[in-house]
């Protein structure tokens, strides 16, 4: 193999990624779509027994719950908008001259209500929230969807569009902290069983600015969020794969969650890239699933 | 300093409680300053003091207390007044 051959390009060559055009914006193969099925399967089995309501949204939210996440405060590079033509037939006229003329016909467009999900837990919170108090038990649910994020590039472990898989932890201080434990304990043991090399580290989100390295040393010194990281395009800088984030009451007190006593709830999430989790089965095991060993396919392929 | 300090504080950082009630050594974390709160705070004192806290500083123990933010910005700025 010529090992100047950049990972996304054998993607390509094999058929398990199908290019667009865009750097991060790609097509997937039947096989590679399975192998994502088969996973999130194991994941279900590690966490489907506890009864965590299925929720799956689309991957677009309303803008105004986007708006009161905050999004914009830290991840303005990364956040997506859906735009559209709102105007009469005359404008229709001009906007198509303009295409025609190759000029920036995007300029009119107008905001939709509709913003790109950043993370699949994101339209969960005000949904929770909109149902009124939680019962002393808190809630649990599971969650997928697809995300976007703008940050082009062409490692193939950085998708502008990716799916993400989730559980989330609404509770008491003790049942959202015991969440995220339990589930980095499991995190490392499911990923040991595909024959992945993990490591958790403590990490940060990607937040912009100098005033976002600030926030990103505090959520470091807290330990807020932590990720299994495990090599994908390079043994030197592994690939956060999961996350375990703890928010404390941030977005309980910013939805009105609480019980019915008027206490805020805490929240936790733990996320699954499951693209770079794909990825990195195939870098690990080889591009062909049927050659994988015996025991990795056993566990996804039963 | 200390006082141009705590009118900023009082200004951004959102807290429930008045400033002139906290200690110099008093938990800022505590009185309930958020983590926006304190970037916000740290901008004004950027702005106010004309410095620029370097990576180094940019952390929850440079905004702990009034006293912290004291040393942070003396530390950053030796010729400010201190008062």
């Amino acid at each position: 193999m010529d090992m100047q051959t950049s990972l996304l390009d054998r993607l390509f060559d094999a058929g398990l990624l199908i290019e667009t055009g865009v750097d991060g914006l790609y097509g997937r193969s039947g096989v590679f779509e399975d192998v994502i099925s088969r996973f999130e399967g194991l994941i279900s089995a590690y966490g489907g027994a506890e009864g965590a309501e299925m929720i799956r949204f689309p991957p677009g939210m309303n803008r105004a719950h986007f708006e009161t996440s905050g999004y914009m405060k830290s991840f303005p590079q990364l956040a997506g908008t859906v735009h559209s033509f709102c105007g009469c037939e005359l404008d229709h006229m001009n906007l198509l001259k303009c295409i025609d003329e190759g000029g920036d016909w995007t300029k009119t467009q107008e905001a939709t209500d509709i913003a790109l999900t950043p993370a699949a837990c994101y339209p969960l919170y005000p949904t929770i929230a909109k149902r009124g108090p939680l019962p002393p038990e808190g809630g649990l649910y599971d969650l997928q969807s697809y995300c976007f994020r703008h940050e082009p590039s062409t490692d193939p472990d950085r998708q502008q569009m990716f799916r993400m898989r989730e559980y989330v932890r609404i509770g008491t201080q003790e049942a959202v902290t015991e969440f995220r434990q339990t589930w980095m304990d499991r995190g490392v043991k499911m990923m040991e069983s595909v024959g992945l090399d993990v490591e958790i580290d403590v990490a940060n989100d990607p937040f912009f600015g100098r005033a976002g390295k600030m926030l990103a040393n505090n959520q470091r010194d807290q330990n807020l969020k932590f990720e299994l990281l495990i090599p994908v395009n390079s043994a030197a800088k592994p690939t956060a794969c999961m996350s375990f984030n703890y928010h404390q009451d941030a977005f309980g007190a910013k939805w009105g969650l609480a019980f019915a006593g008027g206490e805020t709830c805490h929240t936790a999430c733990v996320g699954w890239g499951l693209e770079r989790i794909a990825l990195a089965l195939f870098v690990r095991h080889g591009l062909d699933p049927k050659a994988w060993p015996a025991n990795v396919r056993k566990t996804l392929w039963g | 300093m200390n006082s141009t300090i705590r009118e900023l504080l009082s200004k951004h950082g959102g807290l429930p409680v008045s400033v002139e009630t906290l200690a110099d050594d008093a938990d800022l974390y505590e009185a309930g300053l958020s983590s926006f709160a304190s970037v916000q705070l740290m901008l004004a004192l950027e702005d106010e003091f004309d410095v620029e806290f370097p990576e180094n500083l940019l952390n929850r123990k440079s905004f702990q207390s009034i006293a912290a933010i004291t040393a942070a910005i003396s530390s950053i700025a030796p010729d400010s007044q201190v008062a």
